[in-house]
């Protein structure tokens, strides 16, 4: 009976409720994207279909502010998300393929710290840490506060991925003589491959994402875009920031689409 | 050999075992220097001397806890009575991230079961567009927030057209403004572990409670809410805790005026106030609060996979 | 620890000094937002060859917790408003410029040269002055604006439609001259007076806001604001029923200042930028995109003919006395402090 088994599970008005919520969750969005391509110069008049904004982000005043912030962004999320993958991919192997130990709770306390503490208390230690450190503020104390948040971000997939991975394959090349170092890099390494992408991915957009640590440890003149998009929007939404947050949305959604499919081609193969 | 024989099969294995401290020894050393060693340092730096105008004296100091908790009146030199300043902070965000969280779930727990009620093939689908502005930046997301809701943005405009209202709602810089855009920020984080709680329940239970004559709300309430509870917990914890301790949405949806918690913080480092030790302390309490509920929360889901 | 940190992330960190090392012919400028005609900073890289790295604050308090929390040995000047060119100086956060380093510094006006918060000019040089007042939105409210009973007191019409600076002094020293009391007064009366007067008036307002004050005034998001009168005129200018007020009591005059950093990475650079704004053609730049008076000689002939006649430059016969902001002791700060916390919680 499995038309009565659907009805039993379905409960009228939910649907509603989806609808509503996908509404909720898209509509800002849609609704700056629609205004990123207003020709006025005020946020609140439509007049017309236009790529202005665009060409302005490029082009306009303010334009080498925003693609030396763009560029610091890239760059760090892609260095902070490949050392905290790293790292993430060597402790996952040392948590689920090393036997069991004493400290294996706390190292997986550890890992989970950055996800543990709020944000805002994170941002105000690692101040604290560098200042007492007497640390020169710049790219670089953004860069080692981005790994270190990053790294449980990574490890999270990458483990789930391991903890689905038989040892069998591993043991079989072991049996016929492989030693451990060509068993991890020849055999875990590739069947670990979505696993570690999908950890690099998610550690790149936390990375990509973070306003408030970094604007605690960011140097003298030295923006990332959350950080630029912040001190333009305190002066008042501006169509150019609108723009700007088109592009970048689309960057975040053509990373989950990889993600996405990277992780539904591994489930059917 | 032996120890292949013996977890054939198994994905927990000691197969690395004597690369073991080698492997972890990144983790520890990034995490210990660049986690756990703040946090602690910044346990210390709560009971230090404030310098006047930011800044901190090495010489132990009781005085921005006494600052928390105590009200000495205007000139430091009356007896001292509760201070109700800081702690009606936390309250109210207390309260917002709680408002945020019971949003979350009353649009979140319909939607995830929604989901996980359809068939297997198209839920991937519904998952990926519930995450989708998940991974859009928070920053832009609650710009955007912002924007919708200015008193002559599109929702006004829209209202009026409808000819639902005839002047604009005033919403930015409103308390329902800043739970909306908590909400708006952590919304997946309700829905996912519903999602996956709903996915494993057994329906035949609720066939069994339909065929007993339960109605269907009674069958929800009865039958389905029990078994799916640690999902329910798990989301509204991950809502409630990151919005306690959330900056952008006050802040930008606020109007920085109704403070909560983030704010006062950020203030003592980045604003007027100057006062680091101060600052310090009040993350160190935010800090043990959010610790308590997450060890209430692992006690309580401990408990719940023994009852299973 | 320092150095077991750089090392582990060597690889990483030749990537980011790439980067920075072309950079060695640069000045790193703190300033605040919107305050410097992106023109006048090109036109000194094309003369100098110096790059300007430019980093906005949004109150003089701010940029002092920035500058105290790290901030310090990165940034060669900044812009602090006169009372806080003060606190910097006893904070020993500013470098002294000796004689002759500085060829145009006979262009100051004279009457800004010896100034009570830096004499003898030894770490500043003047940038633009102008008041601080708030601006009313006259077709919300249509009766007298010139009091400061709008901000303290507000007709009911203006009530729950305020925006205020994020911004201790400016708002406190507005306070003061409200109840007509001296600005650091050790009276516990009127200490107390004032702490009261400010928990009445705080039900009144909507905001507190320093980088949007022209935004929120602008969008019609609130009907008074407290501001700046060159950044009133640009108010006025997208919304023409916004009038500057001159209150009766007295409002709050200012000078944003250019000093020199201490530990400043690029003195010599710091020192062409200084001169160059020491020139009156370059200052009046700043002048007609900023809207505020400079405080050199010789400037008239390159102003905007529209400056001299601007009504928020111009207090009517009306208006009280300006004030600058005063430096309180530390022990009187306290206060002060207390009840700044008693207004924003």
């Amino acid at each position: 009976m499995p038309s009565n088994s659907f009805d039993i599970k379905s409960y009228r008005g939910f649907q509603a409720i989806t609808i509503l919520c996908l509404i909720i969750l898209y509509a800002p969005l849609i609704v700056v994207m629609i205004y990123s391509f207003n020709a006025s110069k005020s946020i609140t008049v439509w007049e017309g279909l236009s790529l202005r904004w665009y060409a302005d982000v490029f082009t306009g005043p303010e334009s080498g502010k925003f693609k030396l912030a763009a560029w610091n962004s890239f760059l760090i999320a892609t260095i902070a998300a490949t050392v905290a993958t790293t790292i993430a991919t060597l402790a996952a192997t040392g948590m689920i393929r090393a036997g069991k130990f004493r400290l294996r709770n706390l190292s997986y306390g550890l890992i989970s710290l950055p996800l543990m503490v709020p944000e805002i208390v994170t941002a105000v230690a690692t101040l604290i840490f560098f200042n007492a450190i007497a640390f020169e503020r710049g790219l670089m104390t953004i860069l080692l506060a981005h790994i270190a948040f990053c790294i449980p971000f990574a490890y999270l997939p990458i483990s789930a991925r391991m903890q689905g991975i038989e040892d069998s394959y591993e043991q079989a090349a072991l049996d016929l003589y492989a030693t451990k170092r060509q068993a991890f890099t020849k055999i875990l390494m590739p069947l670990m491959m979505p696993g570690i992408i999908s950890g690099f991915l998610l550690a790149f957009i936390v990375s990509l994402d973070d306003f408030i640590i970094t604007n605690f440890v960011k140097g003298a003149g030295v923006e990332t875009l959350p950080t630029a998009i912040f001190g333009a929007v305190k002066q008042g939404i501006k169509p150019n920031i609108m723009a700007i947050s088109t592009m970048l949305l689309g960057v975040s959604v053509v990373m989950v689409t990889i993600s996405y499919f990277i992780s539904k081609k591994d489930q059917k193969s | 050999m032996a120890s292949g024989a013996a977890s054939g099969g198994s994905a927990n294995t000691d197969t690395y075992e004597e690369a073991r401290s080698w492997l972890l020894l990144p983790a520890w050393v990034t995490l210990v220097a660049l986690s756990l060693i703040p946090v602690l340092l910044m346990l210390v730096y709560s009971f230090l001397t404030k310098e006047f105008r930011g800044g901190v004296i090495w010489e132990f100091s009781l005085a921005a806890y006494d600052q928390f908790f105590f009200d000495r009146g205007l000139f430091g030199d009356d007896p001292a009575t509760l201070e109700w300043t800081y702690i009606t902070i936390f309250w109210r965000s207390i309260w917002q991230a709680g408002a945020a969280t019971l949003l979350s779930l009353l649009i979140g727990f319909p939607t995830a079961y929604f989901i996980a009620t359809r068939p297997e093939t198209s839920r991937p689908i519904w998952v990926f567009l519930v995450t989708i502005p998940y991974w859009v930046n928070l920053l832009i997301r609650t710009v955007s927030m912002k924007f919708l809701l200015r008193d002559q943005g599109p929702l006004n405009d829209l209202l009026i057209g409808l000819g639902l209202i005839d002047s604009p709602l005033h919403m930015v810089n409103t308390n329902f403004a800043v739970q909306l855009g908590l909400f708006y920020s952590y919304l997946p984080f309700m829905v996912l572990p519903i999602y996956a709680a709903v996915e494993r329940y057994n329906f035949a239970l609720s066939e069994a409670a339909a065929d007993l004559y339960a109605s269907k709300w009674t069958t929800l309430r009865r039958v389905l809410l029990p078994s799916v509870k640690p999902g329910v917990i798990a989301g509204c914890i991950l809502v409630f805790v990151p919005s306690l301790g959330a900056f952008l949405a006050p802040d930008l949806l606020g109007g920085a005026k109704n403070f909560m918690i983030g704010s006062l913080i950020e203030e003592q480092f980045k604003g007027n106030a100057g006062n680091w030790p101060f600052g310090a302390a009040a993350s160190m309490i935010l800090l043990t609060m959010v610790l308590i509920i997450l060890m209430i929360f692992a006690r309580q889901q401990a408990r719940a996979e023994r009852e299973v | 620890m320092k150095k077991l940190l750089s090392t582990a992330a060597t690889a990483s960190l030749l990537t980011i000094m790439a980067q920075t090392a072309q950079a060695d012919g640069q000045v790193v400028v703190y300033h605040w937002f919107e305050y410097i005609p992106q023109e006048l900073v090109d036109k000194f890289t094309a003369e100098t060859g110096i790059e300007v790295v430019m980093d906005t604050f949004d109150s003089n308090e701010a940029m002092l917790a920035s500058l105290k929390a790290g901030g310090m040995g990165t940034y060669d000047v900044s812009v602090p408003g006169d009372y806080m060119v003060q606190i910097m100086a006893t904070e020993g956060l500013l470098d002294t410029i000796a004689e002759g380093e500085l060829a145009n510094k006979g262009n100051i006006a004279p009457e800004w040269l010896d100034v009570s918060y830096d004499p003898g000019r030894v770490h500043s040089i003047p940038y633009q002055w102008g008041s601080t007042s708030f601006m009313v939105d006259t077709a919300t409210y249509d009766g007298d604006i010139d009091t400061t009973d709008i901000l303290f007191n507000p007709p009911t019409e203006l009530s729950g439609k305020i925006n205020m600076l994020d911004s201790q002094g400016e708002v406190l020293a507005m306070a003061a001259l409200h109840l007509g009391i001296p600005q650091c007064s050790q009276d516990r009366e009127q200490l107390k007076a004032l702490d009261a007067m400010l928990q009445k008036a705080k039900v009144h307002w909507a905001s507190f806001n320093s980088d949007t004050a022209k935004e929120v005034l602008v969008s019609g998001d609130a009907a008074v604001g407290q501001i700046y009168d060159g950044f009133g005129a640009k108010a006025r200018a997208e919304r023409d029923t916004l009038k500057y007020a001159f209150p009766t009591q007295g409002y709050v005059v200012w000078m944003d200042n250019v000093v020199l950093l201490k530990d400043a990475p690029n003195r010599e650079n710091a020192l062409k930028f200084m001169d160059f704004l020491l020139e009156p053609e370059n200052i009046a730049a700043v002048s007609n995109y900023a809207r505020y008076g400079s405080g050199l000689k010789d400037v008239a002939e390159f102003l905007d003919p529209e400056l001299a006649t601007l009504p928020e430059s111009n207090p009517p016969a009306t208006a009280g006395a300006g004030a600058f902001i005063q430096v309180c002791d530390e022990a009187t700060q306290a206060v002060y402090d207390q009840i700044w916390t008693n207004v924003k919680k």
